[in-house]
C-alpha cells in the first residue's frame, strides 16, 4: 500500500505521468460514456475515435523523427500510403487481377507487420542517401517523396488499381489463441468482440491496445542509448560524431522507425476502411500530423498524443459540424440571409466555415511557434530550449576553425 | 616506449589554401605531447585530420599501427581517439550526466531490440555506464552538477565536462584543443593536475595550447607549426630556444 | 557545420562506389535524352516548336517564382513555403483589381491594353510585396535565433494560411482569368510558328529578370543584400541595416512572384486557390536545380524545368510529369546539392 502511495506521490507533479493517466482512463471509458450519452447509438463516434487513433500512432512516430532526432520529415504520409497499399496487396483479391494472377490473403497480424516492414525499408532506402544533407534539404527531399508516392500509386495502373484504388481488403481478425470461448459472449458495453462494420468498438479497443504497445516501445527507446544519441545529434552533430556516435546510422534509425510506425498505422487504416485510394495520402495528411506534433510539444510522447487528440477533434469533429451549427446559429438569430449564397460571391456562412480548414491549420502552426513554441505539453528539455532566446554571440555559426 | 600515433606527411588543402603542409611526427605512448604555433598555423586542421573530420589531401594517420586515414569521426572515436573542441561543444540541453553517458555510446552493446524491450542486458548496461559516468564526473569535480543542463554550467565546468565526456569513450589518446583557454592561473594549475591524473590512467595526451607556461610545464615533447609547416620538434627547452620558433612567434628581427 | 557536411560529402563523392552511382546517373540521363530525341524527331518540327514555346513560357514563370525562393534562401537560409502562395495571391489580387483598371474582357484589346496592364502589374506587385514583407515581419523575424525547424514550420503555416484565405475568399474553384493576349502564331521560318502569347510571356519575364540582376549587381541595396547573404555579422559591422535588407529581399522576391501570378493568369486563363503549392514546389525545384542562392541559376533552373515539364507532357505521359519533376528534385539534392550553377552553397 505504501509503495502505491509513494508511486502516486512521486508522479502527481509530473505532467507526463498525469497526462498518461488521464488519457488511459478516458480512453477506456470513452465507449461506455459515448454509448450512454447517445442512448446506445454512439457507434459512429467510437469509430471516429478509432480513426483518430491512426493519427495518434502517426503523431507518435513522427515525434521520433522530428522531436527526438530533429529531422523535418514533410512526406510522412508517403509511408502511411506504402503501409496501406502493402496491406491491400497482401490481404485482398487484388493480386489475382494483376499479372501475378494469384491473390494473397496473409493473416491480419502478419500483414500488419509486412506493411510496417515495407514502409521501414522504404524509409531506409530514402534516408540512406539523403540523411547526409543539411536539415532543410532533407525537408525538401521528403516533401518531394511525399508528392511522388501517391502519384506512383495512382499511375501504376493494374498493380494498384489506378485512380479507384483497391477495395474489399481483409478485415482484422483476432489471432487464433485469443479466439477462446469468450468470442461471441456479451461483454456489457462490448457486445460481441468481432471485427465487423457493425461493431466499431472492437476496432476501437484494438486501436487502444496497439497505441499502448507502441507508446511503451517508443518510451523505452527514448530512455535508451539510442534516445540519447538522437538528442545528441539534434543538439550538435559534430560533437556527437566526435563522441563516437555514427550520426548517419542513428538518424537513419530514427527515420526508419518513424516510417515503420506510419506504415503500421497505414496497414491498420487499410484494414479498417477495407479500401485504399491514392487520394487519401496527400501533403495535407503530412502537415496534419506535423501540426499535431508541434501543437502537442515536440519531443514529448504524451505531448504528441495530446496534440493528436486536440487537432483530430478540431478537424474531424468540430469543423465538419461547424457549418451546420453556424447555420443553425444564424437562423436562430434571425440572420437567415447569412445562410443564403448570393451572386456577389458570398457562398453562405456554412460554406465559409467549411472552407476555413486551412486558415485554422495555418493559425495553429504559426501561433504555436510564436506564442508557445514548446507546445501544449512540452518536454522538459524543449521547454527551456525553445523559450530561451540565444544571445547573439552564441547564435553565431559554430564551425570547425582551422 | 612506442609510437601510439603516427602522422605521416599529412597535407590538407582547401582550394588553393594549404592549411597543413606535409607534416610528419609521432606521439609516443604515455607522454604529453603538445602542438603549438601562431594563430592560423593549421593546428586545429591537423586535429580534424587526425579525428576524421577532415580527410587529409595527402598523407596517412596511423593509430596503434592501424591506418585511420580518412576514417569518419565515430570510427576514430571507437578506435580510441577522443577529443575536445576549441570552442566548447557540449549538448547544451542535456544534463551533465547525460553528456557523459552519451560519451559511452560507442562502447555499449545494447542493440535496437534491447532498447525496445528494455531487456535485462540493457538495464544492467545502463546501470553500469551511469555509475561509470558518475565516477568520471567526480574525477573532473562535477559530481554535484550531474543533473544540471550543460549550458547552465560555468565556463570552466563546461571545459571539464567536455573532458569527462571525451574520457567516457574510453580513449587511448586524448586530444585537447586549447584546454586552458580563458582559464585563470588557479584553474590552469587544476587542469595540469587533471592532465596528470589522465596520464596515470594510461591515456596519452596530445594538446594544442597557446599558454607557453602550461605547454612548457606539462608536455614532454612539442611540435611547432607555422603556416601549415612543421618548423621544430623536440623537448620544451630545445624548442624554446629554436631560432625559427622565435622568429615565427615574434616575426623576423630587424 | 554546413562546411563540415560539405567536406564530408566531397570525400564521399570521390569513393569508387559513389563514382559508380554517378555513372549510373549519367547513363540514365543519356538514355532519357536519346529517347526524347527519338520522339522529338518523329513528332516533327511544328509540334516541337509548339511544345518548346509552351515550355519556355512556363519555364519563364517558374523562373520568376524561383528567384524569390533563391533570394530568400540566400539571405536567411529559409525555405519560404509561403512564396508559392504569394504567387497565387498575385493572380487573385490582379483578378479582383481588373475592373478598377477598366480591364474588361472583350471590351478592350490591342494597344489600349498596355497602360492599364502596366498599372495592374505595378499595383499587384506592390500589394504582394507588402504582404510578403508582413509575413517576414510577423512569422520569421521573431524566430531568427530560434532552432532552424521553427521558422520552417511557421513558413508551412503561413502557406496554409494564405491558401485558406484565398479559399475562403473565392472558393476552391478554377476561376476564369481574362484572356487579353493575342492568340496569333508568329512564323519563324520553314513553315514553323511559335505562339505570340509565349513570346510575350518570355519577353516580360526576361525584362524583369534583367532588371533584377542589374539591381542586385549595381545598386547600393543590392550590394547590401549580397553582403548580408555572405556574412550577416560582418555586414552588420559595416553599418548595413540587416532588417531593412532582409525586408527588401522579401519585397523584391514577392514583387516578382506577384508579376508571375499575373503572367500565369494571362497565359493559362485559369487560377485556383491551391495552385501555389504545386507551382511553388516546381519553382523551388527550379531554384535547387540551378543552385539555391544563385540568381542566374534560378533563372536557368526555371527555364529547364519548364521545358522538361512540357516535353514530358508533350512526348510522354502527362500523369508521370509531376513524378518526373519531383524525382529530379530528389536526384539533384542527392547527387549535386550545389545545383547546376551553384559554385557556392551558402555556408553558415
Amino acid at each position: 500500500m505504501t509503495t502505491v502511495r509513494n508511486f502516486v506521490r512521486s508522479n502527481v507533479r509530473n505532467p507526463n505521468a498525469v497526462a498518461y493517466f488521464l488519457m488511459a482512463v478516458s480512453a477506456l471509458f470513452f465507449p461506455a460514456v459515448v454509448q450512454f450519452a447517445t442512448g446506445g447509438s454512439g457507434d459512429y463516434l467510437v469509430g471516429l475515435a478509432a480513426d483518430g487513433g491512426i493519427y495518434m500512432l502517426m503523431a507518435i512516430g513522427l515525434n521520433v523523427v522530428v522531436g527526438f532526432a530533429g529531422l523535418l520529415d514533410l512526406g510522412y504520409a508517403a509511408f502511411f500510403a506504402i503501409g496501406s497499399y502493402t496491406y491491400a496487396l497482401v490481404a485482398s483479391n487484388h493480386l489475382g487481377v494483376t499479372p501475378i494472377g494469384h491473390s494473397l490473403h496473409v493473416p491480419f497480424w502478419i500483414a500488419l507487420f509486412i506493411g510496417m516492414f515495407v514502409a521501414a525499408t522504404a524509409g531506409a532506402l530514402l534516408g540512406a542517401p539523403t540523411l547526409r544533407l543539411r536539415g532543410d534539404y532533407l525537408a525538401i527531399v521528403t516533401l518531394g517523396f511525399g508528392e511522388i508516392v501517391p502519384r506512383v500509386f495512382r499511375n501504376a495502373g493494374i498493380w494498384t488499381g489506378g485512380v479507384p484504388g483497391i477495395s474489399a481488403l481483409d478485415v482484422p481478425t483476432l489471432p487464433g489463441w485469443v479466439q477462446g470461448p469468450w468470442v461471441g459472449q456479451d461483454f456489457g458495453w462490448v457486445p460481441d468482440f468481432r471485427f465487423t462494420s457493425a461493431n466499431l468498438t472492437a476496432y476501437y479497443m484494438l486501436m487502444i491496445i496497439l497505441i499502448a504497445f507502441v507508446v511503451i516501445l517508443v518510451h523505452n527507446l527514448y530512455n535508451s542509448r539510442l534516445g540519447r544519441a538522437w538528442m545528441a545529434v539534434r543538439e550538435d552533430e559534430t560533437a556527437a560524431a566526435a563522441s563516437g556516435v555514427n550520426t548517419v546510422s542513428v538518424k537513419l534509425l530514427a527515420f526508419s522507425i518513424g516510417a515503420a510506425t506510419s506504415g503500421f498505422a497505414g496497414a491498420f487504416y487499410g484494414a479498417k476502411l477495407s479500401y485504399v485510394s491514392s487520394e487519401n495520402f496527400g501533403f495535407i495528411v503530412s502537415v496534419t500530423v506535423l501540426a499535431m506534433v508541434v501543437l502537442g510539444g515536440m519531443g514529448n510522447i504524451p505531448g504528441a498524443m495530446l496534440g493528436a487528440i486536440v487537432l483530430y477533434f478540431i478537424l474531424f469533429w468540430l469543423l465538419p459540424n461547424a457549418p451546420g451549427q453556424m447555420q443553425g446559429l444564424a437562423s436562430s438569430l434571425g440572420l437567415d440571409w447569412l445562410n443564403q449564397s448570393n451572386p456577389n460571391g458570398w457562398p453562405g456562412i456554412g460554406e465559409v466555415v467549411s472552407r476555413s480548414k486551412y486558415v485554422i491549420f495555418g493559425l495553429i502552426l504559426v501561433g504555436i511557434m510564436l506564442l508557445r513554441p514548446q507546445g501544449l505539453l512540452p518536454s522538459q528539455i524543449r521547454k527551456q530550449e525553445l523559450t530561451h532566446e540565444e544571445p547573439e554571440a552564441l547564435a553565431a555559426p559554430r564551425q570547425l576553425q582551422a | 616506449m612506442s609510437a601510439i600515433l603516427r602522422v605521416g606527411g599529412v597535407t590538407k588543402r582547401f582550394g588553393g589554401l594549404v592549411a597543413v603542409d606535409n607534416v610528419t611526427f609521432e606521439v609516443e605512448e604515455g607522454e604529453v605531447f603538445a602542438l603549438i604555433g601562431p594563430n592560423g598555423a593549421g593546428k586545429t586542421t591537423l586535429f580534424n585530420c587526425v579525428t576524421g573530420f577532415y580527410k587529409p589531401t595527402l598523407g596517412t594517420v596511423t593509430f596503434r599501427d592501424r591506418n585511420l586515414t580518412g576514417s569518419p569521426p565515430h570510427r576514430t572515436a571507437k578506435a580510441g581517439i577522443a577529443r575536445t573542441f576549441q570552442n566548447i561543444r557540449l549538448f547544451e540541453y542535456m544534463s551533465a550526466l547525460d553528456n557523459v553517458r552519451l560519451g559511452h555510446h560507442c562502447r555499449m552493446h545494447s542493440k535496437l531490440w534491447d532498447s525496445l524491450f528494455k531487456t535485462p542486458f540493457e538495464r544492467s548496461e545502463e546501470k553500469r555506464i551511469t555509475e561509470h559516468s558518475m565516477e568520471l564526473l567526480k574525477l573532473v569535480g562535477l559530481e554535484r552538477q550531474s543533473e544540471n543542463y550543460a549550458r547552465n554550467l560555468a565556463y570552466g565546468q563546461q571545459r571539464r565536462l567536455e573532458i569527462a565526456r571525451a574520457l567516457a569513450t574510453d580513449p587511448k589518446l586524448l586530444l585537447l584543443d586549447e584546454p586552458a583557454a580563458g582559464f585563470n592561473p588557479q584553474e590552469k594549475v587544476e587542469l595540469m593536475a587533471l592532465v596528470q591524473t589522465i596520464l596515470k590512467r594510461g591515456i596519452t595526451v596530445f594538446l594544442i595550447e597557446h599558454d607557453m607556461k602550461v605547454v612548457m610545464q606539462a608536455s614532454q615533447r612539442i611540435v611547432v607549426l607555422d603556416h601549415g609547416e612543421k618548423i621544430a620538434e623536440g623537448p620544451p627547452v630545445e624548442v624554446r630556444n629554436n631560432p625559427r620558433v622565435i622568429e615565427a612567434y615574434l616575426g623576423k628581427s630587424a | 557545420m554546413a562546411a563540415m557536411v560539405q567536406r564530408l560529402r566531397a570525400s564521399v563523392i570521390s569513393t569508387p562506389t559513389a563514382s559508380l552511382i554517378n555513372l549510373v546517373g549519367l547513363a540514365i540521363v543519356a538514355v532519357a535524352l536519346v529517347a526524347t530525341a527519338q520522339r522529338v524527331y518523329q513528332g516533327g518540327a511544328t509540334y516541337f516548336f509548339q511544345t518548346l514555346g509552351f515550355g519556355l513560357a512556363q519555364g519563364a514563370i517558374f523562373a520568376l517564382v524561383a528567384l524569390g525562393y533563391t533570394m530568400v534562401y540566400g539571405i536567411i537560409e529559409l525555405i519560404n513555403f509561403a512564396h508559392g502562395d504569394v504567387f497565387t495571391l498575385g493572380a487573385f489580387i490582379s483578378l479582383a483589381l481588373m475592373p478598377v483598371f477598366g480591364l474588361n474582357e472583350g471590351r478592350i484589346s490591342g494597344a489600349a491594353l498596355i497602360l492599364p496592364l502596366l498599372g495592374l502589374f505595378v499595383v499587384t506587385m506592390l500589394i504582394c510585396a507588402l504582404v510578403n514583407v508582413g509575413i517576414e515581419r510577423v512569422a520569421y523575424r521573431p524566430l531568427r535565433h530560434a532552432p532552424r525547424l521553427a521558422p520552417l514550420i511557421t513558413a508551412i503555416g503561413m502557406s496554409a494560411l494564405l491558401e485558406g484565405v484565398m479559399n475562403v475568399w473565392r472558393g476552391p474553384f478554377n476561376l476564369h482569368y481574362p484572356d487579353f493576349l493575342p492568340s496569333t502564331q508568329i512564323p519563324i521560318g520553314g513553315g514553323v510558328t511559335i505562339a505570340a502569347k509565349a513570346v510575350m510571356v518570355i519577353v516580360v519575364a526576361v525584362v524583369l529578370m534583367v532588371s533584377l540582376t542589374l539591381f542586385v549587381n549595381r545598386s547600393k541595396l543590392g550590394k547590401a543584400m549580397r553582403a548580408t547573404a555572405q556574412d550577416r555579422d560582418a555586414a552588420q559591422l559595416m553599418g548595413i541595416d540587416i532588417n531593412r535588407t532582409i525586408s527588401a529581399t522579401f519585397f523584391i522576391g514577392a514583387a516578382l512572384a506577384g508579376a508571375a501570378g499575373i503572367i500565369y493568369g494571362l497565359y493559362y486563363n485559369s487560377v485556383q486557390a491551391f495552385d501555389g503549392f504545386q507551382y511553388g514546389l516546381y519553382a523551388f525545384t527550379a531554384a535547387v536545380f540551378g543552385g539555391i542562392g544563385n540568381i542566374p541559376g534560378a533563372a536557368l533552373g526555371g527555364i529547364l524545368i519548364g521545358v522538361i515539364y512540357s516535353i514530358s507532357d508533350g512526348y510522354f505521359t502527362v500523369s508521370w510529369t509531376q513524378v518526373l519533376v519531383f524525382a529530379i528534385l530528389i536526384f539533384v539534392l542527392v547527387f549535386r546539392p550545389t545545383g547546376l550553377l551553384g559554385m557556392r552553397v551558402p555556408e553558415k
